[in-house]
Order: C-alpha cells, then sequence, then structure tokens
C-alpha cells in the first residue's frame, strides 16, 4: 500500500483525492508538501496558475526549492522527515490564535481531545528546531492557510516515502480537519499521484491485501462478495500476502522462490538495489512482462514482451479520482501482446481457464463493474460509454443513473459513523538520521525529462540530452567545507552503498542535505545508496532520507563506465 | 493576426517541451528556433523560454544588406528568404535578444517565425500548443491580459536603443520597460547551464 492510501483510510475510511481538481482555481490558499508538481506533474500547472490568476497563494513545504516551490507565496524549506513536526507547529498555531473550526470538529470528527493536547507540545519554536522552518515562518504559514475563506491541501512522495510516511500524511490531514476545510468547493485535500494510473492501482486488488472495490483481503464479507462474483470456493482465495519490498527480502530468505512481474524495473525502482539483485539472482524463476527490455529484465529467465499503454484499451483512474478511457492508437508490433491476454494466457495453462475466458479488455472491466459494487471505490455505474459521454466519471458511483461524485465528504465521512478521524502524532525521527561518519542528509526524487525508471524517456535522444545522467545537488556552503566544486565527480556513500555522482553546487538545497535524482540504473542508480526501511502501516520504504557522505576522488580512480556514463540505453548508444 | 505571444518566465518549469516541439512545425525543416536557458542554476532553478519577439521596427531586417528578412502585413518577422540570404551573418549579431541563428548545415538564417503556417490559419504556434503552465500562451491581447495578474511590457532598452515588440513579457505588475545591459560581469555558469546551451545547439545548428 501507499502511503497516502493508508493515511486516508484511517482518518476518512476511504482512500481518493477529496476534491476534483477544477476546485484549485476556487481556493484562496494551496498547502503543497512534498511535491515537485512542476516538474513531477507538469499538466497540474495549469490549475494551479489558474488559482494564482484569481488571487491565490501558496505556501511550499519542501526542502529544495524547486520550481514548484520558487513560485511559493511562503516556501518552508524544512529538514526531509520532519513533516509531523511542522505540520503540529501549524496545529498549535491555529488552535493558538482560534483559526479552528470548532463547530466542524464537534459534529463531523473523533479523537480531537487526544491531538489538541499533542498539538500543546509543538509551539513554533520546538517545530522549528525540529524541523529547520524559521519559527515565524510557521506562524506565518498556519495564520495564511488558517485565515483562508478556502483551502486546499495536496502532498505527494516527498512526505510519503518515509518510515512515518503515514504519519507525516495523518498529520497534514489533521490541519484540515481541524479547519474544517474539506467538502466545500476550492477547500479540500488531495494526494498528488506519481503516475498514470496511480490511483486506479490502489483500488482493486493491484496489492497483496486487496481486493476489487477497495476492499481487504482480511475481511469475511468482502472476501465472500468478491468469491461469489468470481464463483470461486472461498479457500481458495489466500489470506494478504506481503508488500513489494518484503517480497524481495522474502526471496533472499528463499521463501518465495518465482516472480511474475509486469512493467516493473525494480533495478532502479526499489531501495537498496544491490540487495535486489542478489533476490533476482537467488530466484528458481523470474518471467518479466516488459515492452521494453530494463535493467530489471536483465535477470529473468523468460521476458515476454508486453504492450504500450496505447497499444491496447481500457480504463484508468487518475489523480482526482476521475475514470478515463484510454483508446488504442495500434497493435503491439511484432510478438508482443496485451499485457492482460499474456495473463490470461499464463492463467490457463496453469488450469484456471474457468476464471480467465475474457475476449477482451471490455468484458473484463464489466467484470469490475460487478466485483467493486458496492465497495468503496464502486464502479458499478461506470460504463465506457458514460466515460466518453462526461469526460471521464468520478467514482463512487452505485447506479447506472448515478452522475458520479467529484467532491467526496460533502455530507459525510467513509467511517462507520460518517466522521473522519484525527490522529495524535508524536513526531518521529527518519529511520536514519545523520552521525558523524555520515553528516548529510540523502534525499532523491525526479527530474523533468525522465519519468519513472526511465525505461522509456531514456531510449528518447532529446530527453537523454536535456538530463543524461544523475548528480548530486550540495549547497555552496557544504561543497566549499568539503572542497568540492561544481562539476566535479564525487564518491556519495551510505551504509548500504556508494555511487560517483557529478556536483551540482546550487543554493537551492538545504545545507544539510543532498539531493540524487533517481531515473537510473546500475553504477548511476541512487538507489544503490538509499534505506530500505519500511513505514510500519504502508510498508513504504524510505526513499526520502537516509544519511550519506561525501568523498573527494582523485581523478585515476573515475570509474570508466564509457558510453553508459551518459545515462543512455542500450539502443540509444547503438543509434547515436 | 491580432493574436500574439506573452512569455511569462515566472510559470517556466524548464521541461523543454516547446523545444522539442518547435522542431516538429512544418517550415522548421527539423530544427528548433526557440531556447530555453537557466538564469543561473547555482543561485535558483528559474527558466527563461526565448521566442523572436517580433519587433516593430526589426533590427535584424534593418541590418540585412540582401532585404532578405521580410515581415507580414501583421507584424510577424519572417526567416531569411533562401535566394536572397547572404550567409553575412549580420542579424545573428545584431538582434538584441540573440534571436536569428544561421544553419550551417543548410547556409541559411534561421528564426522563429510565429510557426507563420499554423498561426496564419488560426492554428496556435506550436510552443504554446505544447506549454503545460503558459509559460508560452497565444491569443488576443483583451483576452490573455485581463486573466492574469502581471504586466504585459513590449517596451525594451538596449542602451540607446529602445525597441518594441509584438510579442510581450509578462512581468511583475511594477515593471515598466526592461532595460538590459550595464557593465556588471557575468558570474561564471554552472556546469548545467553550459550542458544546456550545448544541447540546444547541437538541436539546431
Amino acid at each position: 500500500m501507499v502511503s497516502a492510501a493508508a493515511g486516508n483510510n484511517k482518518a476518512f475510511g476511504i482512500d481518493r483525492a477529496a476534491n476534483p481538481w477544477s476546485d484549485i482555481p476556487l481556493a484562496e490558499v494551496l498547502l503543497i508538501a512534498g511535491s515537485n508538481c512542476a516538474e513531477t506533474f507538469p499538466v497540474l500547472n495549469k490549475f494551479l496558475w489558474q488559482q494564482r490568476d484569481n488571487g491565490g497563494r501558496w505556501i511550499i513545504v519542501d526542502p529544495r526549492e524547486t520550481p514548484t516551490a520558487r513560485q511559493g507565496d511562503l516556501h518552508l524549506q524544512l529538514k526531509p522527515g520532519t513533516d509531523v513536526a511542522l505540520a503540529n507547529g501549524m496545529l498549535h498555531v491555529l488552535i493558538e490564535e482560534n483559526l479552528i473550526d470548532q463547530a466542524f470538529i464537534d459534529s463531523r470528527t473523533n479523537d480531537w481531545q487526544a491531538t489538541r493536547a499533542l498539538a500543546d507540545d509543538y509551539p513554533p519554536d520546538v517545530a522549528s528546531q525540529i524541523s529547520g522552518v524559521p519559527a515565524p515562518k510557521i506562524v506565518e504559514a498556519a495564520r495564511l492557510y488558517g485565515r483562508a475563506k478556502t483551502a486546499m491541501v495536496m502532498h505527494a512522495r516527498g512526505i510519503e516515502h518515509h518510515t512515518n510516511g503515514v504519519n507525516n500524511v495523518l498529520s497534514y490531514i489533521n490541519l484540515v480537519l481541524a479547519t474544517g476545510k474539506i467538502g466545500k468547493p476550492g477547500s479540500g485535500y488531495g494526494t498528488i499521484t506519481g503516475q498514470g494510473n496511480g490511483q486506479g492501482g490502489r483500488e482493486h486488488g493491484q496489492k497483496a491485501d486487496q481486493l476489487p472495490g477497495q476492499r481487504s483481503i482480511l475481511n469475511p464479507e468482502h472476501r465472500k462478495h468478491v468469491c461469489q462474483v468470481w464463483d470461486l470456493p472461498e479457500s481458495e482465495l489466500p489470506q494478504a500476502g506481503v508488500s513489494v519490498v518484503e517480497m524481495f527480502t522474502k526471496m533472499r530468505e528463499g521463501e518465495i522462490r518465482g516472480l511474475l512481474s509486469i512493467c516493473n524495473n525494480v533495478m532502479v525502482s526499489l531501495p537498496d538495489i544491490n540487495d535486489i539483485r542478489r533476490s533476482l539472482e537467488g530466484l528458481d524463476f523470474y518471467v518479466c512482462i516488459d515492452f521494453f527490455m530494463s535493467e530489471g529484465s536483465r535477470y529473468a529467465d523468460v521476458v515476454l514482451p508486453g504492450s504500450a499503454w496505447s497499444e491496447d484499451e481500457g480504463v484508468t483512474c487518475n489523480s482526482e479520482g476521475r475514470v478515463v478511457k484510454i483508446n488504442k492508437a495500434n497493435n503491439p508490433p511484432g510478438e508482443a501482446r496485451a499485457d492482460w491476454w499474456i495473463v490470461q494466457e499464463i492463467a490457463q495453462r496453469m488450469g484456471r481457464e474457468k476464471y480467465f475466458s475474457f475476449a477482451s479488455p471490455r468484458e473484463i472491466f464489466e467484470e469490475l463493474r460487478i466485483a467493486s459494487r458496492g465497495g468503496n471505490a464502486d464502479y458499478y455505474g461506470i460504463t465506457w460509454e458514460k466515460i466518453e459521454k462526461n469526460n471521464g466519471i468520478f467514482w463512487p458511483c452505485p447506479t447506472e443513473d448515478h452522475p458520479g461524485t467529484p467532491r467526496l465528504f460533502e455530507e459525510r465521512f467513509y467511517h462507520g459513523d460518517g466522521k473522519a478521524k484525527f490522529h495524535a502524532i508524536p513526531y518521529n525521527p527518519p529511520n536514519e538520521v545523520p552521525d558523524e561518519e555520515f553528516p548529510l542528509i540523502l534525499t532523491s526524487g525526479r527530474v523533468v525529462y525522465q519519468y519513472l525508471s526511465g525505461n522509456q524517456t531514456r531510449r528518447i535522444g532529446f530527453l537523454v540530452e536535456q538530463c543524461p545522467e544523475p548528480y548530486v545537488e550540495v549547497h555552496p556552503e557544504t561543497a566549499a567545507k568539503l572542497q568540492i566544486v561544481d562539476g566535479e565527480r564525487v564518491r556519495v556513500i551510505s551504509r548500504r552503498g556508494e555511487g560517483v555522482f557529478p556536483v551540482l553546487v546550487v543554493r537551492t538545497i538545504r545545507r544539510d542535505t543532498i539531493f540524487i535524482p533517481y531515473h537510473w540504473g546500475e553504477q548511476l542508480a541512487v538507489n544503490q545508496l538509499t534505506n530500505p526501511a519500511l513505514d510500519p502501516t504502508s510498508k513504504i520504504p524510505e526513499f526520502k532520507a537516509c544519511a550519506a557522505r561525501i568523498e573527494k576522488i582523485h581523478s585515476r580512480q573515475l570509474p570508466i563506465l564509457g558510453r553508459q556514463r551518459k545515462g543512455a540505453s542500450a539502443s540509444e548508444v547503438k543509434r547515436g | 493576426m491580432e493574436e500574439t505571444m506573452f512569455i511569462d518566465p515566472q510559470r517556466c518549469i524548464g521541461c523543454r517541451a516547446c523545444v522539442a516541439a518547435c522542431r516538429e512545425c512544418a517550415t522548421h525543416k527539423g530544427y528548433s528556433m526557440i531556447f530555453v536557458d537557466y538564469i543561473d542554476r547555482s543561485e535558483t532553478t528559474a527558466t527563461m523560454p526565448t521566442v523572436c519577439m517580433h519587433c516593430k521596427e526589426p533590427t535584424c531586417a534593418l541590418v540585412c544588406p540582401a532585404d532578405a528578412i521580410k515581415v507580414s502585413e501583421d507584424g510577424v518577422v519572417m526567416s531569411a528568404l533562401k535566394p536572397r540570404c547572404l550567409d553575412c551573418r549580420n542579424c545573428v549579431n545584431a538582434c538584441p535578444f540573440g534571436v536569428p541563428k544561421y544553419n550551417t548545415q543548410i547556409h541559411l538564417q534561421m528564426k522563429c517565425d510565429m510557426c507563420y503556417d499554423r498561426s496564419s490559419e488560426g492554428l496556435k504556434p506550436m510552443c504554446a500548443s505544447v506549454c503545460p503552465t503558459g509559460a508560452i500562451t497565444f491569443g488576443k491581447y483583451e483576452q490573455i491580459v485581463p486573466l492574469r495578474r502581471t504586466k504585459p511590457v513590449n517596451v525594451h532598452v538596449f542602451g540607446n536603443q529602445k525597441v518594441e515588440t509584438k510579442v510581450y513579457l509578462m512581468l511583475p505588475t511594477d515593471a515598466a520597460e526592461v532595460q538590459v545591459g550595464g557593465t556588471e560581469t557575468a558570474a561564471p555558469e554552472s556546469w548545467i547551464d553550459t550542458q544546456v546551451e550545448h544541447s540546444d545547439k547541437s538541436n539546431e545548428f
């Protein structure tokens, strides 16, 4: 599960962005935490600037001055992993200055008292000490958010990819609930998802503890409903599996012996890839379905060529919770086949043809409609025709004449009593904090030119030229102390591994923090260094904060990577 | 054409989708004629897109000895006419915005022509059609300006030269005109500025 999903479920009883993005321009203030959405979600910027054109203000929480933070009216440049302290500090100010909505708290939420009591421990100077954000800025941010008639809170991986990821999410949700700024036009809350169908992937059983309709595989009623739809004896439905990082631990322990992966380049995208490599090498059998060879698929015994998004049709659910239709533009080339067809063929050869006899994506969707019926993520009333006609439909949509639900929580939340829950969250530091041996905080993220594990974008000459390889951002004062200069190649070392990266000396990062973008594999991967420690609830690893140090190297020690140094994929090198 | 371009550097996220798209305009022969530069990456993430400003009295055309650079009736300054262009590069050196480039491969000066084949028929120029943030916008003054909280400026002062342009820069509300020049020496560039500049060049000419 992802931290946002776990947090949303705990606080609201459902996992979806609360507002359509058409609400963004109506918000007087946007509080955006841990999201460099300028570079990572460019189309969102249209809405942000509409809001700005309406006179709106932005509060941006980020350890770096990203292109998003650069335009913020208020940039809270916190130390990575200290969001709980910052949010609690803001809550303290909101309470102190009576900017909370007591009527909303009383009528629509539970567990306020404990949260209110906890906020007492986080006056701005304490929050400032922990987070490194000046106290007056915390007060200013709280006032700006609290005094606004309408405001939205949005966040992304920057607060979620932590061992405290769920707690980070919950502490920002506390601000939303305390001020009652939710469920109204221009007031609300949402996650900025990280990829196409980032929301849809959280809804219907892609994770090993879920069933369709945002149901739980551990809930007896949920199991019964889905088994009925699938005509499956309940004894054959497994109990909850483990999350992806835990799977790779179990592979090393020998408990998991085989792997089938679809479009998953784990040798770039998982933390501590040296351990991931050992996991893959130790497998008995690894089948990889992908539409390009990747750093991960090199370890596969069998690679099955799948389809790109434009070579198949079906629905995805976007960041707003709007179900949209992807239309097919072309057939998969050569021996490549649609992913669903490959999965079905494998299932049939495993003797499960009874459950896998679909003739088209549409038939699969028709089954999903019924399987999700009555669940939180209810797709039953959504049809392809309705999606086409209305430019997408927001779930839940329980009946065919239901228009869908663009804005959630207008009247009730999704816990049994219809109320939302506060969570009193004390601050805990990240799993690894800087010490004498590793004095810097390493955080990772994305650049605008590359997408996810780079397996698509590192094949496009234009994009490779713009950003051919990862680099390490270092503050000028830190660089001076280390006696390193802009452009110099240095060794970055953590407890798990090391890599050599050119230095980008920039005033746009904190003195105690360094940043490396993550889109590359092998010797160029920041994930040689990142910490695989997991959030106890969401099991998301701590990509965004680990301890590291920088070592100056002499030129003769530079690793010779030849053309690979440029970050180009094999096919790109051949053409070049 | 009443429409023109509005360039708002505040909104630019440096994605260079405009640079990629410019190459695809039918008359651009596969070359991009828009530039996106880091202002100074060591200090800020700010980036600035540069298109032809389409001057009311274009310096490039004034200095052309062959009269190769023509201005359309609606004020769009064109690339040099191939039969006339002398390869002298006067325009490249004279343009106060540094826009025209000389393409050694096809022996022709080339510059942003507001995608005239598209914009003269009501389509947006390629760059404006792909910009995700509105940093590059194409439209009528009355339609764009009232929507924005920025001031459109189209007077630029370079030393003694005052240039009025068809294209507007969107600036903070207290700005009057753009003053360029002065004697301060430029700070050394970050390597990433140079890398992008290099890729711009290899991309183009």
